[in-house]
C-alpha cells in the first residue's frame, strides 16, 4: 500500500505540475514503485494464472546441459547476462528524442510500455523458448502460426537489423563529425583493443575481467589526451572529419568486421565496450540519485501539436514508436528466444530474468529522459534541431529557437562547445550529443565540477560510440549469415560460412544495404533522424508485433483463451502504432512527415529550375524508397496478424486441435534435490 | 555467507558470466585441460562460432 501510495503521488506530481520545474527525483521514484508493483502483481498473476510455472519441470539448460550453450546458471547471473545483452543504445537514444514534447509523454509510455507491455513480452517469450527447448522467435512462429508468420519473423528480423544499423552508424557519425577529441578517442579504441587482444591471448589468457579494466583505463588516458590532440594544430585536422568521410570509414569498417578475421580487434573491444555500458549505466543511476537534478523541460511542449523539429509528427503515434527500446521493444524477444533460455535452471526464474530484466532496461529509458531533460530547452532544441529546420548559421537557429519560446542565446550556444571541448553544438542530431551533454551537466554539479564537463562529454560519446561500433560489426555479421542462409536455397555453395567468395559477397550485400540508409541519413537536409528513427522505430514494433502474435497463439493453444487479452491488447496498441505511423509515413500531406509528400515538394519547387540538380533527384528516390520500405513493413504486419487470427479461429471454433509444440515434460533434478 | 559477501559472490559471477570468463571455465573443464596460450585460443575459436550468429540488441 505504502509504495502505490508513493507511487501515486509521483506519478500526479510529474503529470500535474505545470510551469514550474521539478526534481528528477520524481521521476526515479514513480518509476521504481511502478516496476515495484508490476513485478510484485502484474508478473505474479502472468507466473501463476496465465503461464503456470512450474519448478519441478526440468529446462533445456539442465536436460541438455553440454557446458557449452546450455548451462543451468544461478537466476541472477542470467539476469546480469541477459540485461547486458538487451541494453544498448535504443533506450538511451529514444527517450532524448521523444523529450522534444517535454517530460511527461515520454515518461508514462516509458513506465506503462514496460510494465504492460515490454516486461510481458521479454517474459512470455522467454518462458516459451524455455518450453521448447530454447527454439528461437522466428522458429516458434514457423512451429505456431505457420509458414507465413515463419517468413513474415525472418524477414523482419533482417528488416530490423538493415535498418537498424543504418541509424545507429548515423548516429555515431553525427556524434563524432567535426569532432577531432571524440575521434581521436574512438581511433584509440583501435589499439587499446589490439593490447587487449594480445594481452588476453599471450599473457593472462581467459582474464577478461582484468583485461577489460586495463583497457577502460587506457580509455580514459585517451579521453584524458584527446583534449590536446584537439588544441594541437599539427594533429587536430587528421582527427577532424566531415560527415562523408566518417560514413565511409564505417561502411568500410563494417564490410571488414564481416568478412575479415580480426578477432583480435573485435573481441576485446565488445569486451570494453561491455564494460564501460555496465559502468556508465550504474554511475549514471547513482549520480541521478546523489545529485538530484532539476528538470528545465517542460512537462508539454508546443510540439505536441506534431511540428517538433527534432522529428516531425503528433505524439500519437510517433512517441511511442521513438521509444521502442525502454517500453516495448521486438528486438528483445530475440534475445529472449537466443542465448538466455538455454541458461535458465528452473521455469519460474523466468520472471526474474525476463519481466525484471526489462524493467531495469526502462529504468535506463527514464534515466535518458532526465539526462535530456535537466538541459535548458533551448540548448537542447539547438543540439538536437537539424539545420534545414532552424537554419544554418548560429545566429539564425538560436533566433529561430528563441522564437518558439525556449529561449537560447550565440553566447550560451558558444560557451557551452567551449565547455565541452567543442567547435559547435548546433545541428547535432541524433540524440547522443545531447545525452552526453545532459549526463555532463549532471555530474559537472559535483564530480570535478565545470572542469571536468569537457572529459564527462566525451566519455559520454565515447561510450555511445563505442558500444554502436560493437552493434554494428556483431549485426553485419548476422546478416551476413542470413542472408547466406537464404541464398543456399537459390545456390547451395552461397550458403556455406567458410566459402570466401560468398562471405565477401554477402558481407558487402549487408553492409551495402546499411550504408546506404546511413548515406541518406547524412544527406538528409533535415538530418536524416527525422526519416530513419520512425521507419526503424516500425520495424521494432513489427518485430514485438510478432513476438505477440506468437504469443497469443501458443496462449489460445495452451487453453488460456480468457487470459488472452494480457498479450492481446499489446498487440493491439502496436498494430494501431504501426499502422498509423506507417501510413502517416508514407501518405501525410506534410512534406516533414509524409514521404511522398515531400518528393513532391521537392519536385514542385525544382520544376522552376532549367535542370533538376543530382542531388534533388537523389532525395526525391530517397523518400520513395522509405515510402516503399514502410509499406512492406505495413504489409508483414497485416499478414502476421491475419495469419495468427486465423490460426486463433480454427483454434477457438474446434476445427483445428490444440496443440502447442512443446519439449516433453521431464522431472527436475533440481527440484527434487532441493526437496530432499 | 553474511548479505552482503553473498551480493559481492553474486555480482562477480554475474561479471564472469558476462565477461566470458565462466565459459572459459567450463571449456577448460570439458576438455580436462588447464588454463594456456593453446587452450584459450581454442576456446576462442570454439566461442567466434556461437557469437558471431548471436545478435546484440539496440
Amino acid at each position: 500500500m505504502g509504495v502505490a501510495l508513493v507511487g501515486t503521488v509521483a506519478i500526479a506530481t510529474i503529470a500535474l505540475r505545470r510551469g514550474e520545474s521539478i526534481n528528477a527525483m520524481w521521476l526515479v521514484v514513480a518509476a521504481l514503485c511502478s516496476y515495484a508493483l508490476g513485478y510484485r502483481f502484474y508478473s505474479k498473476f502472468l507466473a501463476v494464472k496465465l503461464l503456470a510455472l512450474d519448478s519441478t519441470r526440468a529446462t533445456p539448460a539442465e536436460r541438455l546441459e553440454n557446458g557449452r550453450d546450455f548451462v543451468p546458471t544461478n537466476k541472477w547471473v542470467v539476469f546480469g547476462h541477459h540485461f547486458a545483452a538487451i541494453a544498448g543504445p535504443g533506450p538511451l537514444v529514444g527517450p532524448v528524442l521523444a523529450a522534444q514534447f517535454g517530460y511527461l509523454p515520454g515518461t508514462l509510455w516509458i513506465l506503462a510500455g514496460a510494465v504492460f507491455g515490454g516486461c510481458v513480452q521479454d517474459f512470455v517469450i522467454l518462458l516459451f523458448s524455455v518450453r521448447r527447448d530454447g527454439k528461437s522467435l522466428t522458429e516458434m512462429a514457423r512451429d505456431e502460426i505457420g509458414r507465413v508468420g515463419g517468413l513474415v519473423a525472418y524477414i523482419a528480423v533482417l528488416c530490423i537489423i538493415i535498418i537498424l544499423l543504418g541509424v545507429v552508424a548515423l548516429i555515431v557519425v553525427n556524434a563524432l563529425k567535426g569532432s577531432p577529441w571524440a575521434t581521436f578517442t574512438i581511433a584509440m579504441t583501435i589499439p587499446i583493443a589490439l593490447l587487449m587482444g594480445i594481452y588476453l591471448r599471450r599473457l593472462r589468457p581467459g582474464k577478461v575481467l582484468e583485461v577489460s579494466f586495463l583497457g577502460f583505463v587506457l580509455v580514459m588516458l585517451a579521453i584524458w589526451g584527446g583534449q590536446w590532440v584537439a588544441q594541437s594544430s599539427s594533429l587536430s585536422p587528421y582527427f577532424t572529419l566531415a560527415a562523408p568521410t566518417l560514413a565511409i570509414l564505417i561502411i568500410v569498417y563494417g564490410f571488414a568486421a564481416s568478412a575479415l578475421p580480426v578477432w583480435l580487434l573485435l573481441a576485446p573491444r565488445d569486451y570494453l565496450s561491455t564494460f564501460v555500458k555496465l559502468g556508465t549505466i550504474a554511475v549514471l543511476a547513482l549520480g541521478i540519485v546523489i545529485l538530484r537534478p532539476t528538470l528545465h523541460m517542460p512537462a508539454l511542449t508546443r510540439f505536441v501539436d506534431g511540428s517538433g523539429p527534432v522529428f516531425a509528427g503528433n505524439i500519437f503515434p510517433f512517441a511511442f514508436i521513438t521509444i521502442a527500446c525502454g517500453a516495448i521493444s521486438g528486438f528483445h524477444s530475440l534475445i529472449s528466444s537466443g542465448t538466455t533460455p538455454k541458461l535458465i535452471s528452473r521455469e519460474t526464474e523466468t520472471r526474474v530474468v525476463g519481466y525484471g530484466a526489462m524493467a531495469a532496461e526502462s529504468f535506463v529509458a527514464i534515466m535518458a529522459t532526465i539526462a535530456a531533460c535537466v538541459l535548458q530547452p533551448g540548448i537542447y532544441f539547438a543540439i538536437n534541431s537539424p539545420a534545414g529546420v532552424v537554419g544554418k548559421t548560429a545566429q539564425a537557429a538560436t533566433a529561430t529557437i528563441s522564437a518558439w519560446g525556449f529561449p537560447v542565446s550565440v553566447t550560451d550556444m558558444t560557451s557551452l562547445a567551449q565547455a565541452v571541448g567543442e567547435h559547435t553544438l548546433l545541428n547535432r542530431t541524433g540524440g547522443a550529443p545531447a545525452f552526453a551533454v545532459g549526463m555532463a551537466h549532471i555530474f559537472a554539479q559535483s564530480l570535478g565540477g565545470k572542469l571536468f564537463m569537457a572529459i564527462w562529454y566525451h566519455f559520454a560519446i565515447m561510450f555511445e560510440a563505442l558500444f554502436i561500433l560493437s552493434i554494428l560489426d556483431a549485426g553485419t555479421r548476422v546478416g551476413r549469415f542470413m542472408f547466406q542462409e537464404a541464398l543456399c536455397h537459390l545456390w547451395k555453395p552461397l550458403g556455406r560460412t567458410s566459402w570466401y567468395p560468398s562471405v565477401l559477397a554477402n558481407s558487402a550485400l549487408i553492409a551495402g544495404a546499411w550504408g546506404y540508409f546511413l548515406w541518406q541519413g547524412i544527406k538528409d537536409p533535415l538530418g536524416g533522424i527525422n526519416s530513419l528513427w520512425p521507419i526503424f522505430g516500425i520495424s521494432n514494433q513489427l518485430l514485438a508485433t510478432v513476438a505477440f502474435c506468437v504469443a497469443t497463439t501458443i496462449v489460445i493453444k495452451m487453453g488460456k483463451g480468457r487470459f488472452a487479452a494480457v498479450t492481446l491488447v499489446p498487440l493491439a496498441g502496436l498494430v494501431a502504432v504501426t499502422f498509423t505511423a506507417s501510413y502517416q509515413k508514407i501518405f501525410s500531406a506534410n512534406p516533414r512527415i509524409g514521404f511522398l509528400a515531400h518528393a513532391r515538394q521537392l519536385a514542385t519547387d525544382s520544376a522552376a529550375l532549367p535542370a533538376r540538380p543530382p542531388e534533388i533527384s537523389r532525395l526525391m528516390f530517397n523518400d520513395r524508397l522509405d515510402a516503399v520500405v514502410t509499406g512492406v513493413l505495413v504489409v508483414l504486419v497485416i499478414l502476421i496478424v491475419s495469419e495468427s487470427a486465423l490460426e486463433w479461429l480454427r483454434v477457438l471454433s474446434g476445427r483445428k486441435l490444440a496443440r502447442v509444440r512443446e519439449a516433453p515434460i521431464v522431472p527436475s533434478r533440481f527440484a527434487a534435490e532441493e526437496a530432499s | 555467507m553474511n548479505p552482503l559477501r553473498r551480493v559481492g559472490t553474486i555480482l562477480l559471477a554475474m561479471l564472469r558470466e558476462i565477461f566470458d570468463e565462466s565459459a572459459y571455465a567450463r571449456f577448460l573443464s570439458r576438455h580436462g585441460l588447464t588454463s594456456s596460450v593453446e587452450a584459450y585460443a581454442a576456446f576462442v575459436r570454439e566461442a567466434e562460432i556461437v557469437k558471431a550468429r548471436k545478435p546484440r540488441c539496440c
